[in-house]
């Protein structure tokens, strides 16, 4: 137990470590940017004067040091700038996207989990046959197919040709124009659900399937591949064949000793491909029109507002590490694996 | 003749090796029709400037009066918005994509090897001090440090490059790394640095070459990924601009008229994947041919 709170400390002082390595690596980039940023705040009229104005305005003419002093000290506030389009604080901005990209991410998560597990479980018992084949055939096609194009093309079959989804957003108009939406935690299914409003649940249901489908087809993959093989692995253990001589039914064997076994891999694999979620999330949000951080990365990156880019970037990043925290915290809880 | 009687000798079992790596990869039909897939593609990139049907299409020739059209026996994959046949600027695609990727992966080596080796042979605090640079570069997931280095960097396909090149090269850092440990303690290194060779000349001449091997199996592999990150950077608009046939920036374009123009978007998008599931099919059988604990007998 002690051995284990160390290494947690341990991961813990090294994810900081890397947290500020992060931080001055967004530093670093902001700052030999190619265009000046003095003259993009200060609009494309300005005159030299005003151009100056703003190099102060900004702290852009004190000594490098001194502005990473500056830098860290506002993020450790939560202040990151302002954005360049709408000269609001990118803080509050990050805070009223967030949420709907937390639901999108939170949702297409279990349904990788209720997917893939079984798909990996199924694939393990039926080694080799057309099951397996096909979720190994599965998830490389889902790494392979570009998700932008995916969300495309569920939007052309859905909404073009059968006509059962909505094209995008969160709600339909009508919905949003007759009802109150909830905003409780800014998850808008979660929300409505807690409310008892089932009108605007079901309509935020419909809206979140297509986005959350482009976005699982990944993770579904790599939840199933993950199970498969650590079950293949556990189903060689003795105490599996024990089980079995006891004259229990494969079916327990299988979903209860031996799955209870698998779970730490797909864990750890499930917290991992939250990340990848996460970053797919910004090639995805946009074509939904779902008001979330990636659609709104990809409108700043078009109008290349930097301190916005460099806000998204930031949280992501502390997302990606806190969520590789939790997976090795999860590999060292299980008492086979030595610290 | 001894030198040779040596050499021969020393090779045999290399030679044994690869064959029977053939032997494993004539069996494996999916590696090796993706295999064939790859390489159809490499030909496709070097000669499609000169068998497209419209090589004008493909750069900055436009065609108003046959905009949109669905696919036909004159246009096999119909025309885009400004008349140009779809599928010259697929196939041209190739051309860009492949390019692109290989630049990438090429440069990420280049950075990544050099300082891998240094770590690992060196050791100590330079060690450190790489490796943890490392660890930093890697806890970004890499399409959004591509993201945030190329929007800075200014969109152009170069930056592009550059940017997934910048945010590749640690993990052939870490993999060279590891390498590099177990071949310093090997007996022609300690001989090398018995009779004096400077450790550059020892990293470079006799490091590096040795352990390149799986780093390059490796940059094969992940071709696929590349070519997804730079067809991801172009569609969010960061990597090549128009009119670069590029299939990433071509699904962009197509999103304001896939309503009504299916076939503008359809076409690249399966190029994009067809391209990436080659690429990974064969990284995934490389793998198991190579790797002798995956290996069947």
């Amino acid at each position: 137990m002690v051995a284990l709170r160390s290494y947690i400390l341990k991961r813990l002082l090294l994810g900081i470590l890397v947290l500020f390595g992060v931080i001055t690596i967004t530093f670093v980039i902001t700052r030999i940017i190619p265009s000046d940023p003095a003259a993009k705040w200060a609009g494309p009229r300005a005159t030299p004067e005003q151009i100056e104005a703003a190099r102060i305005e900004l702290g852009l003419d004190e000594p490098l040091y001194v502005q990473y002093g500056k830098y860290i000290h506002d993020l450790v506030k939560g202040d990151f700038g302002h954005s360049l389009r709408s000269r609001q604080p990118v803080s509050a901005e990050l805070k009223a996207h967030i949420p709907a990209t937390i639901e999108l991410v939170l949702l297409s998560t279990v349904i990788a989990i209720l997917l893939g597990i079984p798909l990996g479980i199924y694939s393990a018992k039926r080694k080799d046959q057309w099951l397996d084949h096909f979720s190994r055939f599965f998830s490389i096609g889902a790494v392979s197919l570009p998700t932008f194009w995916v969300a495309l093309f569920l939007q052309m079959i859905f909404y073009n040709i059968l006509g059962i989804l909505p094209l995008g957003g969160r709600v339909s108009t009508e919905v949003a124009l007759l009802y109150t939406l909830p905003n409780i935690t800014g998850m808008l299914i979660f929300d409505s659900l807690i409310t008892g409003n089932f009108v605007v649940f079901w309509d935020a249901l419909l809206h979140i399937i297509l986005p959350c489908i482009t976005i699982a087809l990944y993770p579904i993959g790599l939840v199933a591949r993950m199970t498969r093989s650590a079950l293949l692995e556990i189903l060689n253990e003795e105490y599996i064949t024990a089980a079995r001589s006891y004259g229990l039914s494969e079916r327990i064997v299988l979903w209860i000793y031996a799955l209870k076994n698998s779970l730490g891999p797909t864990a750890t694999v499930v917290t991992l491909s939250i990340g990848y979620t996460l970053v797919n999330t910004f090639l995805v949000e946009s074509i939904f029109s779902w008001p979330g951080i990636g659609r709104y990365i990809a409108d700043s990156v078009v109008s290349l507002d930097y301190p916005a880019i460099m806000g998204v970037t930031i949280f992501s990043a502390c997302s990606y590490v806190l969520l590789n925290l939790i997976a090795d915290i999860i590999i060292a809880l299980d008492p086979r694996i030595r610290i | 003749m001894y030198r040779n009687f040596l050499s021969s000798k020393a090779l045999q079992p290399r030679i044994k090796e690869l064959k029977f790596s053939f032997y494993l990869l004539k069996r494996n039909q999916l590696t090796k029709i993706s295999l064939f897939i790859v390489l159809g593609l490499i030909i496709l990139a070097i000669i499609s400037p000169y068998v497209i049907p419209y090589p004008e299409h493909a750069q900055m020739g436009t065609n108003p009066q046959d905009k949109l059209l669905p696919p036909s026996s004159q246009y096999f994959f119909g025309t885009d918005e400004l008349g140009r046949d779809i599928f010259s600027r697929v196939l041209y695609g190739t051309r860009i994509s492949l390019n692109t990727a290989l630049l990438a992966v090429g440069l990420a080596l280049l950075i990544g090897i050099p300082l891998g080796a240094i770590a690992g042979s060196i050791g100590g605090y330079i060690d450190e001090i790489i490796m943890r640079i490392t660890d930093i570069f890697l806890s970004f997931p890499p399409l959004l440090l591509a993201i945030a280095i190329s929007s800075i960097l200014g969109p152009s396909l170069q930056n592009a490059m550059l940017a997934i090149a910048i945010s590749w090269w640690p993990w052939y850092t870490r993999l060279i790394r590891g390498q590099a440990i177990s071949l310093k303690e090997r007996q022609f290194v300690k001989a090398a640095e018995a009779i004096g060779t400077s450790p550059i000349k020892i990293i470079f001449s006799h490091i590096v070459p040795n352990c390149i091997s799986p780093v390059i199996v490796q940059a094969s592999m992940d071709m696929g990924g590349v070519i997804l990150t730079i067809a991801s950077l172009s569609f969010l608009g960061l990597g090549a601009q128009p009119p670069t046939p590029e299939w990433g920036l071509m699904i962009n374009t197509s999103r304001n008229y896939f309503l009504n123009a299916w076939w503008y978007s359809i076409f690249p998008g399966i190029a994009i994947f067809i391209t990436v599931l080659a690429f990974n099919l064969l990284g995934d059988g490389l793998r198991e041919i190579l790797d002798p604990k995956t290996r069947k007998n």
